[in-house]
């Protein structure tokens, strides 16, 4: 009897995430898997040399993250995000309420939809095409200012979806400073979300997540550093 | 329940309005539909959705929710009594997000893509584009479905809606460009998931004419032609 609870135990534990250090889609999932505790086996890929096992478990997308779970593999990150909520059911990173959950998964598309496209576009511009792209992304700060309010994060006093899925801020503030960027998330303009920022970077789970900084500004000089115009 | 507590601001020829009516009615709620003109956004709809000032919005007990995906998670979540939309393991769950994911994110933008590619050759690589992409929703709904009418097995669900709002402008794009989209020796499965999608009962009444789309299809798309014509000039 031991034995077998033992066996599906361990059966029930078999988690695998197949990532990249510098990928904030990988990043995420690490930060959802440390908050709730799920020990997992992290498979580094090589993305100009695609794993077997990769290309098997997403052979639509064929990219990272993906997120396998007894063998059941999850693409997709925000759709991993959403997994790893229903399947670990403490420490939720989405609120329970349908309202405030439609919320959240608004905010967090618009991340991805929005955000993030600015953020690719902001590192291969150059001189005025490059300021307006900022210009962009520092309208895009300012929705987010306003949603977040008085809140400690959007997730409320603690850590939640649309805080992971803005870890796309991290990576844009890393290149911004490897290019030699002007500073786009000034405490001036946007006071309560350079707040945020400072508590999300703080944090004792995220902080764990995010690139080694040396090797990701090395990252960001190595692929963009050419292209970019004088500060 | 009041007819005035639930209101969609939608537009009939969109798609993406399309997947809440479809939600509201497997759930037999009342609404009220709001019609908007695109052209001239109630001030009710940029209120409601000031980040993005599109449809649909649905607004409950005067709080509005954006986004048809969300939107339709929400109708699932805030009218939790069956039947579902979306099925109750996590894992089920996960493929049916990663298939609305997907048509979002690649198959849409490669159907709009028609309109807007210029020239023959370009005309025809957005075409085989989309059709690729039917054959790949092709083999996720034979696994999906697992020999059942719909994805989501006996009755409609998410991928279904996700998926079957865009029957219409399928159509328009099959008139339109003189070919075929959905070839049924190719994709047996998606055709005859399209005849019975189009004739279940949440459906039929909400999905817009093929004509009347297709006669709003050539007006706006032959005034955007001549809105480039002109600006080339």
């Amino acid at each position: 009897m031991a034995a077998i609870s033992l066996q599906t135990a361990t059966m029930a534990e078999e988690v695998k995430l197949f990532g990249t250090w510098a990928s904030p889609f990988s990043r995420r999932i690490e930060v959802a898997l440390k908050l709730k505790g799920v020990q997992f086996e992290y498979i580094e890929e090589n993305l100009s040399n695609k794993s077997p096992a990769l290309l098997k478990y997403n052979p639509v997308h064929k990219k990272i993250p993906v997120l396998v779970h007894n063998g059941k593999p999850v693409a997709e990150s925000l759709v991993i995000l959403e997994y790893i909520d229903e399947t670990w059911k403490h420490n939720p990173i989405l609120p329970a309420d349908p309202y405030e959950k439609a919320m959240a998964r608004f905010w967090a598309k618009y991340m991805d939809d929005k955000l993030w496209p600015a953020a690719t576009k902001v590192v291969v511009s150059k001189g005025e095409e490059q300021k307006a792209v900022i210009e962009e992304i520092q309208e895009q700060l300012k929705t987010l200012e306003s949603e977040l309010k008085e809140k400690k994060f959007f997730g409320g006093e603690s850590l939640g979806f649309v805080d992971i899925a803005a870890n796309i801020i991290v990576f844009l503030l890393v290149a911004q400073e490897a290019l030699g960027l002007m500073e786009i998330l000034t405490e001036e303009k946007f006071p309560v979300l350079h707040e945020w920022y400072q508590r999300l970077v703080d944090d004792a789970v995220f902080k764990e997540c995010v690139p080694p900084r040396e090797r990701h500004l090395g990252f960001f000089k190595a692929r963009f550093g050419s292209s970019t115009a004088s500060k | 329940m009041a007819t005035s507590d639930v209101k969609l601001l939608g537009a009939w020829p969109s798609p993406f309005a399309l997947r809440v009516h479809i939600a509201l009615n497997i759930k037999s709620i009342d609404y009220e539909c709001l019609e908007e003109n695109l052209l001239a956004k109630s001030q009710l709809l940029l209120q409601s959705n000031p980040v993005h000032k599109k449809i649909p919005v649905l607004i409950h007990h005067d709080k509005p929710i954006c986004e048809s995906l969300a939107i339709v998670q929400y109708i699932d979540e805030a009218w939790s009594s069956a039947p579902s939309i979306l099925p109750s393991d996590p894992y089920d769950r996960a493929v049916a997000r990663f298939w609305a994911a997907y048509i979002d994110d690649k198959w849409f933008p490669w159907l709009n893509g028609v309109a807007n590619a210029q020239g023959a050759e370009a005309k025809k690589a957005a075409l085989d584009q989309v059709r690729e992409g039917l054959v790949v929703l092709e083999e996720a709904f034979g696994k999906c479905s697992k020999g059942k009418d719909f994805f989501s097995g006996d009755r409609i669900g998410y991928v279904d809606i996700a998926l079957g709002c865009f029957l219409r402008w399928v159509y328009v794009a099959e008139k339109r460009n003189d070919v075929k989209l959905l070839v049924e020796d190719k994709m047996p499965g998606l055709a005859a998931w399209a005849n019975k999608f189009c004739e279940d009962g949440a459906v039929k009444d909400v999905m817009p004419d093929k004509d009347e789309l297709l006669e709003f299809a050539n007006m706006i798309l032959e005034a955007r032609a001549k809105l480039n014509a002109s600006s080339n000039n």
